[in-house]
């Protein structure tokens, strides 16, 4: 299997620029194998991506079309390439800070519009390539370069946010829950129209370094203790899912990976 | 590929449009499928009948959230394969910028249309300007070329805007026709010709999209879905696309190569044309609408025997610097007439040879015959 995803990878390019204990080289491979289990050829798609981190995940390491675009605007670029070639099967792989805040806008809009664009968020809930400053995605109480006595602002729920646009295909997993989100990279990709995955990715050198998380694996158990797939909440108390991270699908529309 | 004659998208003929509309027909003429934009003031009626028109014909017509939009979803539209087009003006022209800069770095073929207004601001939404001439030049960040136009008639809006695909696609270069509200809200004749001469974009399988054998040349371009693999970046690349931002000779190459490539064709780019030169003593250099008024005041001063003469910019980007220098050794100044503090005169310093005066307007109208002929006569 490992072997398996050379053939999904650019030739010459020696190693990713992911920090250790970054999430986004998982997320980079989780996509890869959903694109293999669904037998799709991946010189058929195209990739689009803005700046930050996550950006980095196809450009330049898929051996695919890939467009790597300016700051928020890779929803905008993509919205683009597919009106013109439909035929184009169009992701697009970017951060918190590149897809709902500077290209805020973009986002909704594209999920108004129903566009069949794939749109996979890394959310690691800092700016990590400009050095851990706060996001609109970071917990309240957050250490950041920014925000030295904690973070006040409240951050957005992504999932929310798209789905009240009228995103029809809305999930959420951390790169934890591996096999969840692989079958929803499939579901999303199996499906015509807007849909939206928000991968929690850790970031353990901008934002673990400053709240006490500053392990690789820490980061992964906290992860780990704070997500909570939705079946499992429904069950808890709001004093139980203080803190928690509800994670799984939200979607009006049946989907078949087959 | 290359050079191509097509029939024009209108039966031949003569038409009674205003600059707007003809700019969207030269558009559908030239090929272009694809129109992104978002309504802004004195622009709009371009987008109005692209939306007509592209449902009419199978193209593409999407009203975007905003410019920045615009202009990203035009960029992806052309590396699918599209000839694609979108209008603003002022403000939404200065949201564009960034990447109208990342669209010269990554070598897109796209044209913008700026129907100038009184700016700065918000300023005359509705009222005449040409302030954004400094602006296409200049307004992105880092060192670039562009093309740009410069519109007198609704015939040029046509014949410009097919123009500036042409150019767009032969040099892969954003290309702006730089029209302003008096040209776009003035209807008068305009011929349409059987055919239409077009270029369309070169494509050579598996060759390197990002490099040239020579400073002249233009690399060739694929498109998205053809199995290539492509690797379009914003980020300082090789020939492949490949991100090598750390390579101070490869940043250097690459920046040099997309100032050459237009500055080294640019005898084949800038387009002047000339009124009563040969004896002139005192001429008046022109651009856009101005022009008009200006060529009226020239005839007038011709008529009482006054050595007047008038050259007139149809190419405001890459500038006349040669044709200026090259300019009769007669004439002794130089008055540059425009709606904004002085731009055009600016430049007209850098290479001219004579004294250049420079007038400007700024209130939002158009410069009228009579002050132009009032300016001419105090340099007599």
């Amino acid at each position: 299997m490992a072997r398996a995803m050379e053939d999904y990878l650019r030739p010459g390019i020696p190693t990713t620029p992911f920090c250790p204990g970054c999430g986004h080289g998982i997320l980079l491979g989780l996509i890869l194998r959903s694109i293999h289990a669904l037998g799709i050829d991946i010189r058929e798609m195209l990739f689009v991506s803005g700046i930050g981190c996550a950006a980095w995940i196809p450009s330049p390491h898929f051996k695919a079309d890939t467009l790597h675009t300016t700051h928020g605007r890779a929803i905008a670029f993509a919205t683009g390439a597919k009106l013109y070639n439909p035929r184009l099967r169009v992701m697009v792989i970017s951060g918190d800070g590149d897809l709902s805040s500077i290209g805020g806008n973009h986002l909704i809009h594209a999920a108004r519009r129903d566009i069949d664009l794939k749109v996979v968020c890394a959310n690691n809930m800092i700016y990590g390539m400009t050095g851990g400053q706060v996001a609109a995605t970071t917990p309240v109480g957050s250490t950041t370069s920014t925000t030295p006595l904690g973070s006040t602002e409240r951050p957005f729920d992504l999932c929310r946010l798209v789905e009240g646009a009228g995103g029809r295909y809305v999930a959420r997993h951390a790169v934890t829950q591996p096999l969840a989100l692989i079958e929803s990279i499939k579901k999303s990709l199996s499906f015509t129209g807007f849909t939206f995955i928000e991968v929690l990715s850790p970031c353990p050198t901008q934002f673990g370094s400053k709240n006490l998380l500053e392990s690789a694996p820490k980061m992964m158990e906290w992860l780990m203790e704070n997500c909570v797939p939705r079946e499992e909440a429904e069950g808890l108390s709001p004093e139980e899912l203080e803190g928690k991270i509800i994670t799984g699908e939200w979607s009006d529309v049946a989907v078949s990976t087959g | 590929m290359g050079w191509k004659r097509i029939k024009a998208a209108l039966p031949p003929g003569r038409y009674y449009f205003s600059g707007n509309e003809a700019a969207a027909e030269g558009a559908i003429a030239a090929g272009c499928r694809f129109y992104a934009g978002y309504p802004i003031t004195p622009s709009s009626e371009i987008m109005e009948r692209m939306a007509h028109r592209l449902d009419q014909i199978g193209g593409v017509f999407v009203q975007m959230e905003d410019e920045l939009s615009s202009i990203s979803a035009v960029i992806g539209a052309s590396w699918a394969g599209a000839k694609a087009i979108t209008a603003t003006s002022g403000p939404g022209f200065s949201l564009m910028m960034e990447n109208i800069g990342y669209a010269a770095f990554t070598e897109t073929p796209c044209v913008i249309v700026d129907i100038q207004r009184a700016g700065p601001a918000t300023g005359q939404a509705t009222r005449v300007g040409s302030g954004d001439i400094m602006q296409a030049k200049w307004g992105s960040h880092g060192d670039y070329q562009v093309i740009a136009l410069s519109p007198w008639s609704v015939q040029e809006m046509y014949d410009q805007t097919i123009q500036a695909f042409n150019f767009a696609e032969r040099y892969r270069v954003p290309t702006f026709l730089l029209g302003d509200e008096a040209i776009g809200h003035l209807r008068e004749s305009l011929d349409i010709k059987p055919w239409v001469r077009v270029f369309d974009r070169k494509k050579a399988k598996g060759r390197p999209p990002f490099e040239a054998k020579s400073p002249r040349q233009i690399p060739p371009m694929p498109a998205f879905g053809e199995g290539e693999s492509i690797l379009v970046t914003g980020s300082t690349h090789d020939g492949l696309g490949i991100r090598r931002t750390d390579d101070p000779e490869v940043h250097a190459r690459l920046v040099k190569r997309l100032n050459d490539k237009i500055l080294l064709n640019q005898e084949d780019i800038i387009e002047t044309e000339e009124f009563f030169l040969d004896d002139a003593t005192v001429a008046a250099l022109c651009y856009g609408f101005t022009a008009r008024s200006t060529l009226t005041a020239v005839k007038e001063l011709r008529g009482e025997g006054h050595k007047v003469g008038l050259i007139r910019l149809r190419t405001l980007w890459p500038f006349a610097h040669k044709e200026l220098r090259q300019l009769n050794q007669g004439v002794k100044k130089i008055l540059v007439p425009e709606m904004n503090r002085g731009q055009v005169a600016g430049e007209t310093m850098k290479s001219s040879r004579c004294e250049v005066v420079s007038f400007c307007q700024t209130d939002g109208e158009i410069i009228r015959p009579e002050v132009i002929q009032k300016e001419l006569m105090r340099l007599l």
